[in-house]
């Protein structure tokens, strides 16, 4: 079963995906980003994947790669019982990504989170806000360059958070103090 | 308790008023439960029969805190919930106190990120800590009888407002005054 899935999704969508790999067990392929939909689509309603159930969208950072972002899909059919990771790739410079709302409704609230964390810009988003954290807030924090310790009070603090500024800057490494941003090493 | 039996009928006795006052207070803590994560499971336990907290009179949690004396927070306080926090310690009457309970509202516990306030005393004023991941039920109530302790020797006007008042206007500077930190 294992390159099953793998194998009809490239006969179909030859063009679409970018490589492909069954690593650590987990069926995964890689795709463009305008055949998105299109693939997804296919996997839900194809009588052979039957893909109706997305467990999680998530994103990874891999800050010095380019391109620099990885968007994950992971989709399970509850009648087959066969799972499938679905990866997006994309670039610093431009983070939109079609969003597949429209194909499971779950897809909403999960791509909002990955907007909170990530900064990822859903295209076609029916409400993309933050889910997690404050309006506010400024930034995405699950992203490498977001320094761990840099919160963002709401209400005025009788005293500082840490003891130090030495402290707070050890775990920055970077030269720009203003936005705490870790540097490139 | 046999205190009845133990001095003549129609006795009258004098003391002073603060230390009635006092003993009062700490005799009769309504409890604000501000319960946010696991260390909820302990706070109920420490209420519950087995180690019994109203045996030191702090028998009800009014859910209300303007009916509260003594807020325990008890849990993790992240940045998005700080506001809340703040405005419900507002809102309670004074004469008024703080517990922290546990590591994670006493200092952020391993929660040494952006998302968590680094003590809760970074927001509001705090007159007990109760350290430990989760503390022990008898952790908890030493907590309540060190809270108890420092009620007994307080100033009982200490949270009058003429008194508030006073202090202020004559303190130099509000960083000097600790009742002028408490009220701001």
């Amino acid at each position: 079963m294992a390159k099953k899935l793998i194998d009809l999704v490239q006969t179909k969508f030859a063009d679409a995906v970018v490589h492909s790999h069954s690593r650590l067990g987990n069926d995964t392929i890689v795709l463009h980003r305008e055949h998105l939909v299109s693939v997804m689509e296919f996997l839900r309603d194809d009588p052979a994947t039957k893909m109706n159930f997305l467990r999680d969208i998530t994103a990874v950072d891999y800050h010095h790669r380019v391109p620099r972002f990885d968007v994950v899909y992971v989709l399970y059919s509850m009648e087959h019982k066969h799972m499938l990771i679905v990866r997006v790739q994309l670039n610093e410079e431009d983070i939109d990504i079609p969003s597949v709302s429209q194909l499971w409704g779950c897809a909403g609230w999960l791509e909002r989170e990955v907007y909170d964390m990530y900064g990822m810009n859903f295209t076609n988003h029916p409400d993309l806000r933050r889910v997690l954290l404050y309006e506010e807030f400024e930034g995405h924090p699950l992203r490498k360059d977001y320094a761990t310790q840099a919160s963002q009070p709401r209400v005025e603090l009788l005293k500082p958070e840490r003891d130090s500024v030495e402290e707070f800057f050890h775990y920055v490494k970077d030269k720009d103090q203003a936005t705490g941003s870790r540097a490139a090493e | 308790m046999g205190l009845e039996y133990s001095v003549p009928e129609n006795v009258v006795i004098t003391t002073r008023l603060d230390e009635v006052v006092n003993w009062a207070r700490k005799n009769s803590l309504f409890q604000y439960p501000f319960v946010t994560a696991c260390c909820g499971m302990e706070y109920m336990a420490t209420a519950s029969a087995r180690y019994d907290m109203a045996r030191f009179g702090a028998e009800i949690p009014r859910f209300s805190p303007r009916q509260a004396d003594v807020m325990w927070v008890v849990g993790t306080v992240n940045h998005k919930l700080a506001p809340y926090l703040k405005r419900i310690y507002e809102q309670i009457a004074e004469p008024k106190w703080v517990i922290s309970f546990g590591v994670c509202a006493s200092t952020g516990g391993f929660y040494d990120n952006y998302a968590t306030v680094q003590g809760i005393d970074k927001i509001i004023p705090v007159d007990v800590y109760i350290p430990g991941c989760p503390p022990r039920p008898e952790q908890v109530l030493d907590g309540l009888v060190k809270l108890q302790e420092k009620i007994e020797l307080e100033p009982w006007r200490k949270y009058a407002y003429e008194e508030k008042k006073r202090s202020r206007d004559q303190a130099a500077g509000p960083d000097e005054n600790p009742l002028f930190q408490r009220v701001k």
